[in-house]
């Protein structure tokens, strides 16, 4: 395979599934040129008279969409872990007999792991998105035929948008339906709140096909996907398993450890000044993530301040801000627990806002740049403070990017470590895999001090004698190799299983096979 | 020497930054390594010359050894290799491994003892970030929190930890097991720089002298030249009526504990929230204390969920006289040191009646006065202890007595 280095200094293949791909060239270096891709115009003669696009099975409107060797599918994971629905899609295509399929999901789940089957029996070519569990174990071992490509939310609505992917049929579960179309995330059985990925899906696929468990009379209100882009409408009697929906309850993390950093990162926002009256903030749903929202409250309602708004998916502890008067909306591409599902039902001020609009790197501008506070998660930071989310240490692949590339841009962005995972020490002379360039990511906050990029002298300026525990980055690194020891280079087969997409459809990174 | 295979350590799905060895002397064809760990890629190469080199050390020369491994540090994989060795061979050498310089630091008999966390001493995954949570004293405990038939491994864990592990300027403290099990657990572990020593059931100044006479021989032995403290526990009604015997019994002696779960049982009662079943031992153990001029310990708080009824805990404790509390959660070592540490009235009254008190002897007054209050002198003592304390928790800074801030 021939390889190019890309302006990251990393290999990465200069064709991808036979396509030939642009190497990273920096962070906003790339343009763009030419128009979006358009699906071909459809007419309303085509369609009932009644617009009543109820049909009986899902097998039926896959046939009528002309499922056949070689297409491209996508779905989202608004299901999450108790999706019912996409796995269906590739047994049927089984049963059809139908050969090569690409997967374009906006995430893949535990309970997608059926899907293996199908990578081995050829029903399916490859995935193009993130791979979670045994099955980023699978595609890490090389069982995968074509070549996986990894994007972020951003990345992924931008590749179908520029037309690098081409969606032939996107099947998209919707909590509410009705029959010409109209969908939601709110209401019926299976409600998960928000349907934020769906939009360029919906927008930019040949065939849509809705998949409901909830059909309500026309209109379906207020609707997140329109029905005049929607070819087919099947009512099931489950689209999901409603408490692997949305966990019940988020929890914010009981292990001391971590709630040391939360701590930590929490007076690093205090005394640093980025939390501000008027802030706004963007925090993820894992438990470290939580529980620094819960202390950013409590310095809130101390000082009596409120952040402006904050950027979802939306949990308890967000909408506890919204409910008691610390935050001013909630903007939400998909809500994590029961509380923000029943918020973003009736709550005027939590306002779902679809990924197309947030997070797309060719457009208008990025939601995500105006925001103050960024609190991301990585699997490893190296020394140039550039960063791995979807490898560990020992080249596995076992998380997709989600977000991470496409909230790296805004104004500060915040990472909270624990600086070794059992014996694997997070920072590293050099990231497994690249995701984010260094030059985005500004402090590095460990329960052995905190690191902040030399490139932002106003941060280092701004807590300079405030009492935190300031170290270097390789300072931080050497703390935890001698308590770890220093690990082995890890060495990996020459064969690339997945290339890493940067947001501008770039490909910043490959990662290598496995050795077994 | 014994035949058979020697396990120690733990494995399973449960089990984080331990390893377990299995070990098994042979006759001949050399030492076979089998490492199973998940940080393999990363250390196996690592783990199992670690592991050869305690062989070697041994002169061990034919073995089979497998390693289950979940991301144990170096210095717990040397102590369950040594402890897997010891059980085969009975051999008393140990495998030291490097003492780090920063754990050379020393101990005084009056540094405060409000908060001490318990870490049980076979489970090496607690140790290495204990001192991050900023406790007064952390105790690595063999007895209660070690089963019986992994005492001998705590022991050379707990040893290994001493000297491998930074906990980070805490008092060192370890709890030994009673009987002549812990006079055995005073031999392995006071040469690596304990600073004090708990010693659990304490009944009679007698059982005390007997440990501290042990210390003595160990401290002779190494030339150890730094005093190792005592904290007896009294966990029975016998130990309550020779309080103040036990804790006048040697100057080594720097605070006495109360244990309330023991206690309660030896009485035959039900532990209970108000506590009435324990006032009289606790009122004893302080007074016996402050009369021997050592520092009066708490009971653990066992509810780690109940952050608020610790802080009531705390407050009650100290209005009674004690000076600190043992916890068994990281999470209860702020929620103590806040209960025990001066409110803020407290320090500005204090303030008040220390700069009235400089502002009379300055002027050659015998008698110290604010406003139309006279202050008796303990009164001053107390306000000065008070304004030292908030100075060390640095609750207050070092020109606290300057004048634009007095006038607050």
């Amino acid at each position: 395979m021939k390889m190019v280095t890309n302006a990251a200094g990393r290999e990465v293949p200069a064709e991808i599934n036979g396509n030939s791909a642009v190497p990273f060239k920096g962070v906003g270096k790339h343009r763009p040129e030419g128009s979006k891709y358009g699906p071909p115009i459809p007419t309303c003669i085509d369609y009932p008279d009644d617009n009543n696009k109820v049909i009986g099975s899902l097998r039926e409107a896959l046939e009528r969409c002309g499922l056949r060797d070689g297409m491209t599918i996508s779905t989202h994971h608004h299901m999450r872990d108790g999706d019912l629905i996409n796995n269906q899609v590739f047994d049927i295509a089984h049963e059809m007999g139908v050969k090569d399929l690409v997967w374009l999901p906006s995430a893949s789940f535990p309970c997608n792991d059926p899907v293996i089957k199908y990578l081995e029996d050829g029903t399916v070519n490859r995935i193009e998105g993130s791979m979670n569990g045994p099955l980023g174990r699978f595609v890490s071992g090389g069982g995968m035929k074509g070549m996986a490509v990894l994007r972020s939310h951003g990345g992924r609505v931008q590749a179908i948008q520029d037309g690098e992917v081409k969606i032939d049929i996107a099947v998209l579960t919707a909590p509410s339906a009705d029959s010409f179309g109209n969908a939601k995330g709110t209401g019926g059985p299976s409600a998960g709140g928000v349907l934020g990925y769906a939009k360029a899906d919906y927008m930019f696929a040949d065939r849509v096909i809705i998949v409901t468990d909830n059909l309500v009379e026309l209109p379906c209100f207020p609707m997140e996907i329109e029905g005049n882009y929607v070819d087919f409408v099947v009512v099931v009697d489950k689209i999901g398993i409603p408490e692997k929906i949305v966990s019940g309850t988020t929890q914010i993390t009981k292990s001391p450890d971590r709630l040391l950093i939360a701590e930590l990162t929490a007076t690093f926002l205090e005394k640093s000044g980025l939390l501000h009256d008027g802030a706004t903030m963007q925090a993820g749903a894992g438990g470290t993530s939580l529980a620094i929202a819960v202390y950013a409250h409590q310095i809130l309602r101390k000082k009596g301040w409120k952040f402006r708004l904050g950027f979802g998916g939306s949990t308890k502890y967000m909408v506890q801000m919204l409910e008691e008067g610390q935050m001013g909306y909630i903007l939400d591409a998909q809500a994590f627990d029961l509380d923000s599902v029943r918020s973003a039902e009736v709550n005027p001020n939590h306002i779902p806002y679809p990924v197309y609009n947030a997070y797309n790197y060719h457009s208008k501008g990025n939601l995500t740049a105006m925001m103050d506070i960024m609190i991301l998660g990585a699997t490893e930071i190296d020394t140039g403070f550039n960063g791995n989310v979807v490898t560990h240490s020992d080249g596995l692949l076992l998380h997709g990017i989600g977000g991470w590339q496409n909230c790296l841009h805004a104004r500060n962005v915040i990472i909270p470590l624990p600086l070794f995972r059992d014996r694997i020490p997070v920072i590293v002379d050099r990231v497994t895999t690249l995701c984010g360039p260094g030059e985005l990511i500004d402090v590095i906050v460990t329960e052995r001090g905190i690191a902040i990029n030399p490139r932002r002298q106003d941060l280092i300026d701004a807590v300079k004698g405030k009492g935190l525990p300031l170290v270097s980055i390789e300072e931080l690194k050497s703390i935890a190799e001698r308590i770890c020891g220093k690990p082995e280079k890890v060495s990996f087969d020459e064969r690339v299983v997945a290339a890493i997409k940067w947001v501008d459809g770039t490909v910043i990174d490959a990662v290598h096979q496995v050795r077994k | 020497m014994t035949q058979g295979v020697a396990i120690t350590g733990n494995s399973g799905p449960k089990v984080r930054s331990d390893i377990e060895v299995k070990l098994e002397i042979t006759d001949s064809g050399g030492v076979s390594v089998e490492v199973n760990s998940k940080v393999k890629s990363m250390y196996g190469k690592a783990i199992e010359s670690q592991c050869r080199s305690v062989l070697d050390f041994y002169e061990i020369r034919n073995a089979r050894l497998v390693i289950e491994d979940s991301g144990a540090l170096p210095f717990v994989i040397s102590a369950r290799m040594e402890a897997a060795v010891r059980q085969l061979t009975g051999t008393r050498r140990e495998f030291l491994p490097d003492m780090l310089p920063e754990n050379a630091y020393s101990s005084s008999a009056q540094r405060f003892r409000f908060s001490r966390l318990y870490l049980p001493g076979n489970s090496p995954g607690m140790f290495i970030n204990a001192g991050l949570h900023n406790p007064d004293g952390i105790i690595l405990d063999l007895e209660d929190s070690v089963a019986l038939a992994k005492k001998d491994d705590a022991r050379i864990l707990v040893r290994n930890a001493l000297r491998s592990v930074d906990f980070y300027g805490a008092e060192r403290m370890v709890r030994i097991n009673q009987g002549e099990r812990g006079m055995e657990d005073l031999d392995y572990l006071i040469p690596h720089n304990v600073h004090l020593v708990l010693i659990p059931k304490c009944e009679t100044a007698m059982s005390l002298k007997a440990v501290d006479a042990r210390i003595e021989m160990i401290r002779d032995r190494y030339g150890l030249k730094e005093p190792v403290f005592l904290m007896p526990i009294i966990e029975s009604a016998l130990g309550v009526e020779n309080a103040f015997d036990i804790a006048t019994a040697s100057e080594n002696v720097v605070a006495m504990a109360i244990g309330l779960e023991d206690y309660t049982a030896d009485l035959g009662v039900q532990r209970t929230k108000e506590g009435a079943e324990s006032h009289y031992a606790r009122n004893r153990i302080v007074v016996a204390s402050k009369a021997a001029g050592i520092q009066p310990i708490d009971s653990v708080f066992s509810d780690v969920g109940d952050m608020d009824g610790l802080l009531a805990n705390v407050l009650s404790s100290k209005a009674m006289g004690f000076e600190g509390m043992g916890c068994i959660h990281p999470r209860q070592v702020p929620v103590i040191r806040q209960g025990f540490a001066p409110a803020e009235e407290e320090i500005e009254k204090a303030r008040k009646i220390v700069l009235a008190f400089r502002d009379a002897t300055a002027k050659g007054l015998g008698v110290v006065s604010l406003g139309s209050k006279m202050i008796d002198p303990p009164v001053v003592a107390r306000a000065e202890k008070t304004i030292n304390l908030s100075l060390l928790l640095g609750l207050i800074p070092s020109n606290w007595d300057e004048e634009t801030i007095s006038e607050k």
